[in-house]
């Protein structure tokens, strides 16, 4: 542990001596970012095997950088910092409008009918149900990102029906927004917020990884299925890398087939996709007036 | 000292600002949503004691020094020339006013859209504002300084001649102070861009915090302090070409390969524009009609909420500041504190001024829950510490009688009277820069302006951002511009008022902080 923080020392300091002149390779290094939707350290490790992985398969440099928030992710990829990113359903709509000729090429294969989990603290005495449950009304409430499709569109779309004419400031007491799916289960379980909505998969990762405390917060809805993460690619990755790169990326991406990599995303493995899968969501981001 | 006109003097004023404190204190949302705070304060001073240097980032202390150097660097160079015709241009002023009404984080969310996550972001976020802020504080500087070299100067003597050998002398001491200053702001403010993704420690001190590795973020803040503490040493007039060849070359590598040509169109000339003008046909009624359709939801919904709870949030720091100052400043002082006492109380203030505001409500709205009182302890607890070191220091200045008082007589009777001026101009002169403070922290999830210009980025509706961002510089302008007339209604416009000021504290030593 110290000998490889130590190495981190030593790495940091040569990299900021002699910063400045990329690593020289034939060609640039194909960028990629993640939506910062869960613990950062599982994004780190997930991304990063990620990242040696393409670079196996695809012969590029490949590098991964984080970012600290959804529209972050959504401007790297607007103003081509990143060639390829992965997006939940929403901010994957936002990049494709903003980047004409951008395409979704790969989902998981749970992410063609992802699912939101209403959580709610014990203290609350909710109980789970198979509806909507109305009874959340008063309570205090915390969606996950502002832009998070899982932690806001969909459970904002679902407590829009659910109250005809109200929006969620109106019907809770008060609506908070965590910034990630993890965070949104911590302020749940300690009680600084009663209820909040959550992307299934993160509420599945922290439960295995014991994070979850089942005597503190549970699941009292399970939403209808919608259309959630995929990998987005821009046009120009064929230009820069050669014809028919995007063919082999979705290729690489659907051929992933090692569990290290696809457990910490949660994915039993990734599916091709097309633009047409997340229609339904531009709907609904035009219903909640989050879309023009 | 200063007598002032009928019906608005020293008490007046205080009374007012502290009884509308009040009346927003009722309104305000102080609610703590969290169950155990106490707890996790525990936890996060438990980490912060046993700080865990090997887990430190040394790019990212690399990389705040480089930003703030370049940016200061590139900020007091604008500042300085924009200060030549500072005092006789208007629209010179209005530029310059317009830069620094906006927060550094601001400009980098803006910037950001056109040059990414990358050095040209935080260097400009920085240079920017801080041209505003220069160019105002050398004009100021230049205008109070001593004439009697330029009337000796022989007939016919060129404008920059003048300035080189009859201005630039007797105002360089001042400035370079004044500077030095700003490079410890740039240091704050370069590690604050690191909490929106640049790669300065705010980077790992945001993750820290959240993930709750308080051994991390100890570690940082203890580098952080001690680059501030030890600034003095590596920031010199021989180091200084080292300093900003070195920060060149050690700026982070880019990333990918942005296209900012296009970026910039495309910012300028389709993100930011009001969406009912896009398509629309501008010499039509018909899109003058949409565009207010357009605008006035924003205006009701957001610019006002925001700009109610922005004064609101600012009104109750801004006294709570008084009063922390008040009560804090007598532990700086010789005759309060002692000899003993003094330098530890110089150590506490120093440290609670050199923690940037941003960074302390980040962590007290983890604790807190998001409501007020987080941010209203940030700014506080941050403001508190630089008005009370400021009012120790005056406090030793004065000269008092052999048979003066001691202890709670001499604060009450004697010293706080004879200051009392002297600290309502720090404050109000700090009353704007609580505002603009103030909007920032709705990024953080406080309802003043910033959390608007968040949802509207998160919506990627820029256009709506940059409409917020206007409002808040133009509130922060009016904010001023109020302060300022206070200030001369009080007669306290010709105290000193900046950190740094153009008027030395006498006795006390040079530059301050």
């Amino acid at each position: 542990m110290i000998r490889r923080r130590l190495g981190r020392l030593a790495l940091g300091v040569l990299a900021a001596l002699a910063a400045g002149p990329a690593r020289a390779q034939g060609k640039p290094p194909l960028v990629f970012t993640g939506i910062p939707d869960q613990d950062e350290s599982r994004l780190v490790e997930r991304f990063g095997k990620v990242a040696r992985y393409l670079e196996d398969k695809l012969g590029v440099p490949v590098r991964y950088v984080p970012v600290k928030s959804y529209p972050a992710a959504v401007t790297a990829f607007t103003n081509g910092q990143v060639q390829l990113a992965w997006f939940g359903g929403f901010t994957g709509v936002q990049a494709r409008r903003a980047v004409p000729g951008s395409h979704a090429i790969a989902q998981g294969a749970e992410d063609a009918a992802f699912k939101t989990y209403v959580i709610a603290n014990s203290a609350t005495g909710l109980k789970p149900g198979k509806d909507f449950p109305k009874t959340v009304a008063g309570q205090t409430f915390t969606f996950g990102a502002r832009a998070s499709t899982s932690g806001r569109l969909m459970p904002e779309y679902f407590i829009r029906q659910a109250f005809p004419g109200r929006t969620p400031e109106q019907v809770f007491a008060r609506v908070g927004f965590s910034g990630d799916h993890t965070r949104t289960i911590q302020l749940v379980q300690s009680g600084a917020y009663a209820v909040g909505a959550v992307d299934y998969s993160v509420w599945d990762l922290d439960t295995k990884a014991g994070k979850v405390d089942p005597k503190a917060v549970s699941v009292i809805w399970e939403s209808p299925p919608f259309p959630d993460y995929q990998w987005t690619v821009r046009a120009d990755v064929d230009k820069t890398y050669g014809a028919g790169f995007t063919d082999r990326l979705r290729d690489a991406l659907v051929g992933i087939a090692d569990p290290a990599i696809l457990e910490p995303f949660g994915r039993t493995r990734f599916i091709p996709v097309t633009d047409a899968a997340y229609e339904p969501l531009v709907e609904v981001g035009r219903a909640t007036g989050l879309l023009d | 000292m200063h007598p002032a006109p009928a019906g608005l003097g020293y008490a007046a004023v205080s009374r007012r600002f502290a009884a509308v404190a009040l009346v927003c204190l009722l309104v305000a949302d102080l609610h703590v949503t969290t169950l155990h705070p106490l707890a996790d304060l525990a936890r996060l001073l438990g980490g912060l004691v046993r700080p865990d240097f090997l887990a430190v980032e040394i790019r990212s202390v690399v990389y705040t020094v480089a930003f703030a150097v370049l940016g200061v660097g590139l900020g007091v160079g604008a500042g300085f020339l924009l200060a030549v015709p500072f005092a006789r241009s208007r629209p010179v002023r209005l530029a310059c006013a317009g830069l620094r009404a906006v927060h550094e984080l601001f400009w980098a969310l803006l910037l950001m859209q056109v040059f990414g996550l990358s050095a040209t972001t935080g260097i400009l976020a920085i240079a920017l504002p801080y041209a505003g802020i220069c160019a105002k504080v050398y004009a100021e500087i230049v205008e109070e300084a001593d004439l009697s070299a330029l009337r000796v100067l022989p007939p016919g003597t060129g404008a920059v001649s003048a300035f080189l050998y009859a201005r630039l002398p007797e105002t360089a001491a001042r400035m370079r102070d004044y500077t030095l200053y700003r490079l410890e702001c740039g240091l704050r403010s370069s590690l604050v861009l690191g909490f929106i993704g640049l790669p300065t420690m705010g980077f790992y001190l945001e993750s820290a915090f959240r993930q709750g590795r308080y051994a991390e973020a100890g570690a940082l803040l203890a580098v952080f302090y001690a680059l501030i503490g030890t600034r003095r040493l590596w920031v010199r007039g021989v180091t200084l070409p080292v300093l900003l060849v070195g920060a060149v070359l050690a700026l982070p590598p880019a990333i990918g390969s942005a296209d900012v040509g296009a970026s910039l169109t495309r910012f300028l000339g389709h993100d930011i524009v009001p969406a009912p003008l896009r398509t629309g046909d501008p010499t039509s009624p018909e899109t003058w009609a949409r565009l207010w359709a357009w605008f006035a939801p924003i205006l009701t919904g957001q610019i006002l909420p925001g700009i109610l709870q922005t004064l609101i949030l600012a009104q109750i720091a801004l006294v709570a500041t008084g009063l922390g100052a008040l009560l804090l400043f007598p532990l700086t002082a010789r005759r309060f504190a002692g000899r003993l006492g003094r330098p530890l109380g110089r150590v506490l203030l120093v440290v609670v001024r050199s923690t940037p505001e941003y960074m302390l409500a980040y962590v007290g709205l983890q604790l807190l829950g998001p409501s007020m009182l987080p941010a209203i302890l940030a700014l506080a607890l941050h403001n508190a510490g630089i008005v009370a070191y400021l009012m120790g220091r005056h406090a030793d200045a004065i000269p008092y009688r052999p048979d003066a008082p001691r202890g709670l007589d001499l604060y009450a009777y004697e010293t706080v009277p004879r200051l009392y001026g002297q600290f309502l101009a720090y404050l109000l002169y700090r009353w704007e820069l609580i505002l603009r403070e103030s909007a920032i922290f709705g990024i953080l999830g406080v309802a003043t302006l910033g959390f608007y210009v968040d949802a509207a980025i998160s919506e990627l509706r820029l256009d709506v951002a940059v409409i917020l961002i206007a409002a808040t510089a133009a509130l922060t302008v009016a904010v001023d511009a109020l302060s300022r007339r206070l200030r001369r209604r009080l007669r306290i416009d010709d105290l000193p008022t900046r950190l740094s000021g153009p008027q030395r504290i006498p006795c006390a030593e040079p530059g301050g902080g």
